[in-house]
């Protein structure tokens, strides 16, 4: 039996993971409450090396617990910001293995004899977190373009995911039935199989909400091993995540426009056909970098709109330095940013932090939508769904529906790009063809530095 | 009340709490809050060294260590790559003064 003081300090590491949610939704306490989260998780895994009686190959955990931690560290903290969605994925992941590991070794031992309610629980622990930890990679490997960023759609994919996800419900209720370990193995490889596939067919531009949605999952099989371990505080930090993930997986399906379910199962019914090939020979207008200070200088308000390829190219800081030069010039300057700016919702917001970018020029697009039509000139770096106007119109684009940035009402729009490449969501973009639109072609360093050059020389 | 019902009515509670707790975040905070709960289920650690240090075969201990090692980089990557962000929010507002001409 557990001790009535371990029990109580459990009681108190539970507070602090929900006083840490609290704290992190708020711009102030965020911080605090991540730190709080750390010591009340800490202690956690402290107690328990007392609170358990006679714990085994107390060495070989420690090493492993030793390994781990040098591992999580180093990654954290070798991250680009950039690249941090993934990682956070990847974090995801082997939380989920790890649940699913605890509660096959937890059957391994107890087998049937813990009752139905927590076989059910060990079942369901195998199944969520091993979809967690396959559906994790594949995103992981989808953000670090390893592979593509595109819905994959395999032949008869919509069978193949029906069947594998048949046979997984039927292999769940055989191990609840006869709780055999040939059928825990075969329920695990299938679960793992399922992660895939459920993965496979969600675009690039969907994928965080699906690192939110394996979040809570992962949370939801945490919670069901503390049921299996009879032990409240896994279960309570587990539900705590899995509600509060829930949640915000709507919350962020909400700011995409996108129901959950079209973001899921779009794929299955979406022809896979990306007609871009069409538009190439279409006229843009494109300028030089002098054009385009001379724009900027004589606006009287500029508002710019911050992408992914801003962030891919390094050039937060070019940015700033230019924003910085107009705001000393006379120029009205702010940031629109897009909820989904960047590759997760709140990402925008980080990369800017990261070029000492002042939080309050930085606007919601709630905030900002009205003042587009005030503005001289949209200047958007990087970025390319979040402002396709196709989003309004446009009942077959894919994007449909989307909120987007109302760019093409300021009285002209910049573009700079790499290419005429589409966006990440692959659908080509009207504005870009607009009239009052004027491209910079370069690396968006490249050519923020030039314009920067250009603004300074006059 | 039996020990069913009374891990029922933790869960059902836990529930309402985690959607009460994150029910006004703002969207700046959307990739932070979601990266600091991810932090949070590293916790299954606790599990994971109770089912390695009851291991009797070598099976178990394995898949324990592996699970270990796995929570591990849960809980301490999560929580680190969450200050890391959270860092950047705080670091521009001394900044700001600087700037004026």
């Amino acid at each position: 039996m557990i001790p009535a003081w371990s029990q109580l300090a459990n009681l108190g590491a539970a507070l602090a993971f929900i006083l840490a949610l609290k704290a992190l939704s708020s711009p102030k306490t965020a911080r605090l409450g991540n730190r709080i989260g750390a010591v009340g998780a800490i202690a956690a895994v402290a107690i328990v090396f007392f609170s358990e009686s006679n714990l085994k190959h107390l060495p070989l955990i420690l090493i492993a617990v030793a390994f781990g931690t040098i591992v999580g560290f180093v990654a954290a903290k070798k991250v680009q910001m950039t690249q941090m969605p993934q990682m956070v994925a990847l974090f995801n992941g082997v939380g989920g293995g790890a649940a699913m590991a605890v509660s096959s070794i937890e059957f391994l031992k107890a087998g049937a004899t813990d009752g139905f309610v927590a076989l059910f629980a060990t079942v369901f622990t195998v199944v969520i977190g091993s979809i967690s930890f396959t559906g994790s990679i594949v995103t992981f490997l989808k953000l670090q373009e390893l592979m593509t960023s595109r819905p994959v759609v395999l032949p008869l994919g919509r069978f193949i995911t029906i069947g594998t996800a048949l046979t997984t419900l039927v292999m769940s209720v055989y191990l609840m039935v006869f709780p055999e370990i040939w059928a825990l193995w075969t329920l695990v490889a299938l679960s793992l199989v399922m992660g895939i596939l459920f993965v496979l067919p969600v675009g690039g531009a969907d994928v965080p909400i699906v690192i939110s949605l394996l979040n809570a999952f992962t949370g939801l099989s945490v919670a069901a091993s503390g049921y299996v371990l009879d032990n409240v505080l896994l279960l309570v930090a587990g539900t705590l995540v899995g509600a509060s993930g829930t949640l915000l997986t709507q919350l962020m399906a909400k700011a995409m426009g996108r129901p959950l379910t079209s973001t899921l199962f779009g794929a299955f019914t979406a022809k896979a056909s990306t007609a871009t090939a069409s538009a190439v020979d279409r006229p843009v207008k494109s300028a030089g970098p002098t054009d385009i200070a001379i724009m900027l200088t004589y606006a009287t308000k500029v508002i710019i709109v911050p992408g992914y390829g801003l962030a891919v190219a390094q050039a937060q800081q070019s940015l700033r330095e230019l924003v910085d030069l107009l705001i000393s010039k006379g120029v009205e300057v702010e940031y629109a940013i897009h909820p989904v700016a960047g590759r997760m919702p709140g990402h925008m917001n980080v990369l800017l932090a990261e070029a000492d970018v002042p939080y309050e020029q930085l606007k919601e697009m709630d905030e900002i939508n009205s003042e587009f039509s005030n503005a001289s000139v949209a200047v958007v770096v990087g970025a390319n769904d979040v402002v396709n106007p196709a989003a309004r119109t446009d009942k077959s684009s894919p994007i449909f529906g989307m909120p987007i940035l109302n760019a093409d009402q300021a009285e002209q729009v910049v573009f700079m790009k790499r290419s005429m490449r589409p966006g990440f969501a692959g659908v080509e973009n009207e504005l870009l063809f607009n009239d009052k639109t004027t491209l910079l072609f370069g690396d968006a360093k490249d050519s923020l530095s030039k314009v920067v050059a250009a603004v300074k020389s006059m | 009340m039996s020990i069913e019902i009374a891990l029922l009515t933790i869960f059902i509670l836990s529930i309402f709490v985690g959607f009460e707790v994150v029910s006004k975040v703002s969207t700046i905070l959307h990739t932070p809050l979601m990266s600091g709960a991810n932090a949070i289920h590293g916790v299954i650690l606790v599990g994971a060294i109770i089912v390695t240090g009851h291991a009797e075969n070598n099976l178990e201990l394995i898949l324990g260590l592996v699970a270990i090692v796995l929570a591990t980089i849960n809980m301490v990557g999560g929580f680190v790559v969450t200050d890391r962000m959270l860092e950047l929010f705080k670091s521009k507002k001394s900044t700001k003064a600087g700037d004026k001409k």
